[in-house]
């Protein structure tokens, strides 16, 4: 006969155990899914190889002589873009999915009524986010390189590590907002999440400079946080800018707005069931 | 002795040690429609409101006592599912108080979802992934170590008649007898004190039927476990049960012993001693199980 002995620890370990119980359960769906996870990786390689194939073909294009410098930073700009869209791209969809997958699976209340804190469960979801992301942008990136002679020997991959994290925070809470959707409106809640990705792919500079940007659309860029992200990431590995260079510009706006949209975004949230369980939302399909 | 009779947790045991009460709701109102609209988002509040309200739980009042296997019976749309979700902190009551072992359903929401469970009609799982994997999963929200979830649910399951090697099968390869089985087991995995069977037994083949009967009673004699459940089939209900409210309409029409409401109609219909839990409802409800109906204005004599 089984026994169990109370477990013993501090409350951070409960919440932390809580949180693992998302980072299991995604990882074993992963696995489950494991053809389409290998389409989807297919195919953002792919879509990164397209993009960044501009940046080689760029004096066939404009039927201009350009030196193979200017080739690497363009190639690399480029690259850069589209690793990092990848990357925010797969934290915020894998965030901003998680009540619409569950409202699939039918556990959401399961879920939802479960002795965790909110808080504990969104950490739990966007560490994985982070992980899956990381892992998966990685390969692309392996991949990727493989097909262009890229010098990147300037490059301050510390630095670049730094923002990274940093502007990880402030898209967690971006994704925290943007999961709040399909709480609102079980049928299009989904959707709408787009809106906002597309809406911070076209001001934040991911494949082209912000300065091309119309004059009015400019002011939109400084406040996505991608738009800090991208530019400290070129920075380091294009110009090889260290951290202190980056730490007033770069970096510290993007923990500041994570500290800012994290909070707000899980404060948000709550807000958010407590008026889907008001309504009698949390149960229906979308 | 039901497999992990012992197990439950210290912790929830302790919670809930305090008091004979394992679940008392007074006045509990929740509606549907144009009320809940009033706490739309503030960019929807000009929105058109839905033409009708819908009160799905009308002011209900009940008790039931530690031990007590409790049966809520009523038709499909009469409130059954919206008092458990109530219960389970799934919804806010507009009106009301709820308590699970004295402990506020809307104050101290997260005190009372350690000591319930629940199991629904739908067996709402992951279903790519296999029962243990779903299992795992639920063990860890309720922060039960690993191996120990592991073993107890194997235990459980080998209880319910499904064998282990069943345990590593997706979900989605399961009967959904076999899937109702492991929705029973996730919700006694976690030592409830209190465990809401929300039509448990709807939509099964009469053998898997009786599998998760004979654990209901099992539990009721065997374990410290409350158990409070909903149904429209009448024969579980007066099986299984030690009390019964029935509900129509989102308020209780009558609450007592399976035998008291049996007595009671009997005299009234003149048919002693022969009266069943189906002439019960029809005679407080004016309704059928057997139809799948509308609401009725029948008033209770």
């Amino acid at each position: 006969m089984t026994t169990f002995s109370e477990r013993r620890g501090s409350a951070l370990g409960r919440e932390l155990r809580g949180a693992y119980a998302f980072i299991e359960r995604n990882a074993n769906l992963i696995k489950r899914y494991w053809a389409w996870e290998l389409v989807w990786l297919v195919y953002s390689i792919v879509n990164a190889l397209s993009i960044t194939f501009i940046g080689q073909a760029s004096g066939e294009i404009t039927g201009v002589a350009i030196a193979p410098e200017q080739v690497n930073t363009f190639v690399l700009f480029l690259l850069v873009g589209t690793l990092v869209w990848h990357y925010l791209s797969v934290v915020f969809d894998l965030i901003s999915e998680s009540i619409q997958w569950e409202r699939w699976e039918g556990t959401i209340e399961y879920t939802f009524m479960a002795p965790i804190s909110r808080l504990t469960h969104l950490f739990g979801q966007a560490a994985f986010a982070v992980l899956f992301a990381v892992l998966h942008t990685a390969i692309v990136l392996a991949v990727v390189t493989a097909f262009f002679r890229i010098d990147l020997t300037r490059a301050d991959f510390g630095a670049m590590l730094v923002v990274l994290i940093a502007g990880s925070a402030s898209f967690i809470g971006l994704g925290m907002f943007a999961a709040i959707l399909p709480l609102l409106s079980p049928e299009k809640g989904l959707q709408t999440t787009n809106i906002i990705k597309a809406m911070v792919l076209l001001v934040s500079g991911v494949y082209y400079p912000i300065s091309v940007l119309p004059e009015w659309l400019q002011p939109l860029a400084y406040i996505s946080s991608a738009t800090y992200m991208l530019d400290g990431i070129r920075a380091a590995l294009l110009d090889g800018a260290s951290i202190e260079a980056l730490w007033p510009g770069r970096i510290l706006p993007l923990l500041l707005t994570g500290l800012l949209t994290i909070p707000a975004g899980l404060l948000a949230f709550m807000r958010a069931e407590r008026y889907a369980k008001a309504t009698g939302r949390l149960k229906r399909n979308g | 002795m039901v497999a992990g009779q012992t197990i439950s947790s210290p912790e929830t045991q302790r919670i809930a040690a305090h008091t004979e009460v394992a679940l008392e709701v007074r006045d509990a109102l929740k509606r549907f429609g144009r009320e809940a609209a009033q706490i739309q988002p503030f960019w929807r509040r000009g929105a058109r409101k839905p033409s009708e309200t819908t009160v799905a739980v009308d002011r209900i009042s009940l008790t039931v006592r530690r031990g007590e296997i409790f049966g809520l019976l009523g038709a499909n749309g009469s409130g059954k599912s919206t008092l458990i979700r109530l219960i389970s902190t799934l919804l806010v009551p507009d009106g009301g108080t709820i308590r699970v072992f004295g402990y506020d359903v809307q104050r101290e929401e997260r005190t009372v979802r350690r000591l319930i469970n629940r199991v629904s009609v739908e067996a709402s799982f992951f279903k790519k992934l296999s029962a243990l994997e779903n299992l795992m999963y639920a063990a860890r929200l309720y922060d039960l170590p690993g191996a120990y979830a592991r073993q107890r649910s194997v235990e459980i399951l080998r209880s319910l008649g499904l064998s282990e090697k069943r345990l590593h099968e997706p979900l989605e390869h399961m009967s959904r007898g076999m899937q109702q089985k492991v929705a029973i087991a996730r919700g006694l995995l976690t030592s409830p004190v209190l465990l809401l069977l929300d039509e448990p037994t709807t939509g099964l083949d009469p053998r898997s039927k009786h599998d998760v009967q004979r654990f209901i009673l099992r539990m009721r004699e065997e374990h410290d476990t409350t158990v409070f459940l909903t149904t429209h089939d009448m024969d579980e209900a007066d099986r299984l049960c030690d009390r019964i409210a029935i509900i129509d309409n989102g308020r209780i029409v009558a609450l007592d012993t399976p035998q008291g409401l049996k007595d009671a109609i009997g005299a009234r219909i003149g048919k002693n001693g022969a009266t069943t839990m189906e002439d019960v409802f029809l005679a407080l409800t004016g309704k059928s199980l057997d139809d799948d109906f509308e609401s009725s204005d029948f008033e209770i004599g």
